[in-house]
């Protein structure tokens, strides 16, 4: 089957800076695929080429099986939401979403009624006479949002598109941005610097950083099993263990990763476990996080809220299983 | 004392520090608590300026226009009077009226789209020294007197003039020569043209058209470009349907100089063109050598008048809705 998007050994060069870094890549059609990483990583870049804004230094690129390399934006059928949404601020809410098709010389008419239909399915109908100005920040999002989708994208890309909104509706869209992929079965690809909107929204997520890809997975393999010490430190707050720990629980003289709520605290001292004692909690709702020092390791534990605990400087046993504990491919 | 020990450790400092006293002290409190006063006292001096001195003479001047001059005794009669409006609607200041606003017209036009690109540029692509070289290179003209610029004009097109002398060495004297025959714009050299006044317009008015048009490229994010690209708009579409709207205010704000200074200058049109005469010198004229006082307020009316309906009409074609 032809991937939606594939990269083979792409890479981006900003005079010396490798912004993307030989990038071999392969997202399948219709899937809703995720570019994690921190800024400067390489993430945006990637989304960028799939647009067209950048051209590769070397490699090549394709996207349905068709040649992307030197193709302009405006003739590729991929858009894009911009992170802050660059909306049109002289024309109004309908003239935005209906650009696309005005420019393609689609009938004012019928133009207009795709409009008004885009806008129904992000559910802001009859919003079309106000200017991007008199919305607020998730109008706007959802104004972009329609302004794209009413273009029949064969790829959608999507730049940070949570990023300027406030919790609330950052949940609310996550849960609707996936729902409507579902529904459009749109091959979606989002960049973001939050892991926990990678892992939750995603069928799978790449983890970007200095311009390479670490590691490729679904969102489980991604948290469960991460290949390297940069994957489990980004993804979580695991627990990230160094060789000689790690040797002496398994035998193997590797780096691991141990997630908070693998490791179980008890407050005995007689029994067989890592010897910690607590610096201080921090109160989460339905959790707690620990934090603990394992003779000069530090630690991190989360318990459901209601238990009782040690109080902060007491000595405490961890114990966790041997199954939980993860060895990733990075050696000593 | 150890400045980041604990609070407690430092004893109990005053939680308020005192007012540093005198007038200056009570001042600054003053200004603070009532920041409108503060406004008040700044935008007085120049408001009265303003209001007074610039306006308050320019109504002066137009409350002129309304007299009329005793053609005999050559005194003002300072009694109300539609006259010098009648005097002024003659053929001959007609013509000096629509000479005047064609040139100006033509002017702005061409200096508009000279400046885009120069102005897109600077404002897309120029970065750090090259920005820098730009500011220079447009304000350059600015620090130099304004006679001297004509005058080198003169020079440059004159028909012993290196502009001549470049034209015939390419084999292009008779193109020149053509171009002088023509009725209106041509004349024995291009500094004696209405040619060589266009030219030297254009040059003086320049930088007053990039800068406004600069500065508001400048505020158009560079991803609305993207975006248009990226839904489908042709270079040239997104132009027609993002840029051009979105730098508009700054070509009208460009044109409003470039127009309003061609339609009241009375300097160049003296120094290189046919002797016809445009609203400047006219107003010149009539206010010296010919003592009409009147009349020559008159004619200031049509320029101010010429800009507010051409105002109006910007603001009618939305050239202010995206600023």
């Amino acid at each position: 089957m032809t991937s939606a998007v594939s990269f083979t050994r792409v890479s981006r060069y900003f005079g010396a800076v490798r912004a993307v870094d030989a990038v071999d890549l392969d997202i399948a059609p219709g899937e809703f695929f995720a570019m994690l990483g921190p800024s400067g990583s390489g993430k945006t870049t990637c989304l960028r080429l799939i647009a067209g804004f950048e051209q590769p230094s070397s490699g090549s690129i394709s996207i349905f099986g068709e040649r992307a390399e030197g193709v302009p934006p405006y003739r590729r059928n991929v858009n894009t939401v911009f992170q802050d949404y660059a909306l049109f601020p002289h024309l109004n809410v309908l003239d935005n979403v209906a650009y696309g098709l005005m420019v393609k010389g689609v009938g004012r008419a019928e133009r207009y009624r795709a409009a008004e239909e885009a806008l129904a399915l992000v559910r802001l109908p009859g919003y079309g006479t106000r200017r991007p100005g008199e919305l607020s920040g998730g109008q706007r999002q959802r104004v972009a949002l329609a302004r794209a989708l009413v273009n029949r994208p064969r790829v959608l890309l999507l730049d940070e598109p949570l990023g300027a909104l406030d919790l609330k509706l950052r949940e609310e869209m996550q849960e609707e941005l996936k729902a409507l992929q579902k529904a459009l079965a749109i091959t979606f690809v989002f960049v973001t610097h939050d892991q926990g909107e990678a892992l939750s929204m995603a069928d799978r997520v790449a983890v970007f950083n200095e311009g390479r890809i670490m590691q490729v997975g679904t969102p489980q393999e991604i948290y469960q099993r991460p290949a390297t010490r940069f994957v489990a430190d980004f993804v979580g707050s695991s627990n990230i263990l160094p060789p000689d720990f790690v040797y002496r629980w398994s035998g193997q003289k590797r780096w691991g990763s141990l997630r908070p709520e693998a490791i179980r605290v008890n407050r005995s001292v007689n029994q067989e476990g890592v010897r910690a004692r607590l610096v201080s909690t921090n109160y989460l709702g339905a959790m707690i996080r620990l934090a603990l020092d394992a003779d000069g390791l530090r630690l991190h534990a989360t318990v459901p809220a209601g238990v009782v605990l040690p109080a902060e400087g007491e000595l405490v046993t961890l114990t966790f299983n041997r199954e939980n504990l993860h060895l990733m491919e990075e050696g000593a | 004392m150890n400045r980041l020990a604990p609070v407690a450790a430092q004893g109990h400092a005053p939680v308020m520090a005192p007012s540093s006293g005198g007038l200056r002290g009570a001042l600054s409190d003053l200004f603070w608590r009532r920041p409108r006063f503060l406004l008040v006292l700044m935008l007085a001096p120049p408001l009265l300026w303003l209001g007074i001195v610039y306006i308050g003479s320019l109504f002066a001047l137009l409350l002129q226009s309304f007299f009329s001059i005793d053609e005999f005794s050559g005194l003002i009669n300072r009694q109300f009077t539609l006259k010098t409006y009648g005097d002024l609607l003659q053929a001959a200041n007609v013509d000096i009226i629509v000479r005047t606003v064609v040139m100006a017209a033509l002017v702005t036009l061409a200096s508009a789209i000279i400046a885009f690109p120069i102005a897109y540029y600077a404002a897309r692509y120029a970065r750090g020294r090259w920005k820098a070289l730009f500011y220079l290179a447009v304000m350059l003209p600015l620090w130099s007197s304004y006679l001297v610029k004509v005058y080198a004009w003169k020079l440059i097109l004159a028909k012993e003039g290196i502009l001549t002398w470049l034209l015939g060495k390419l084999h292009l004297g008779w193109l020149l020569d053509a171009w002088l025959a023509l009725p209106y714009v041509g004349g024995s050299s291009l500094s004696v043209s209405a040619t060589g006044t266009f030219i030297a317009f254009v040059y003086v008015w320049l930088p007053f058209m990039i800068l406004p048009i600069q500065a508001a490229l400048e505020r158009v994010p560079a991803n609305l470009v993207e975006a248009s690209s990226d839904l489908g708009a042709s270079p040239g579409q997104t132009f027609r349907n993002i840029l051009l709207p979105l730098a508009l205010p700054g070509v009208v704000a460009g044109s409003i100089f470039t127009f309003s200074l061609t339609l009241g200058d009375y300097i160049i049109p003296q120094i290189i063109g046919t002797s016809r005469l445009f609203i400047g010198m006219a107003v010149y004229a009539q206010q010296g050598t010919a003592g009409n006082i009147p009349l020559a307020a008159a004619f200031t009316v049509v320029p101010i008048v010429i800009m507010g309906f051409y105002l109006w009409g910007a603001k009618r074609l939305g050239a202010f809705d995206a600023l």
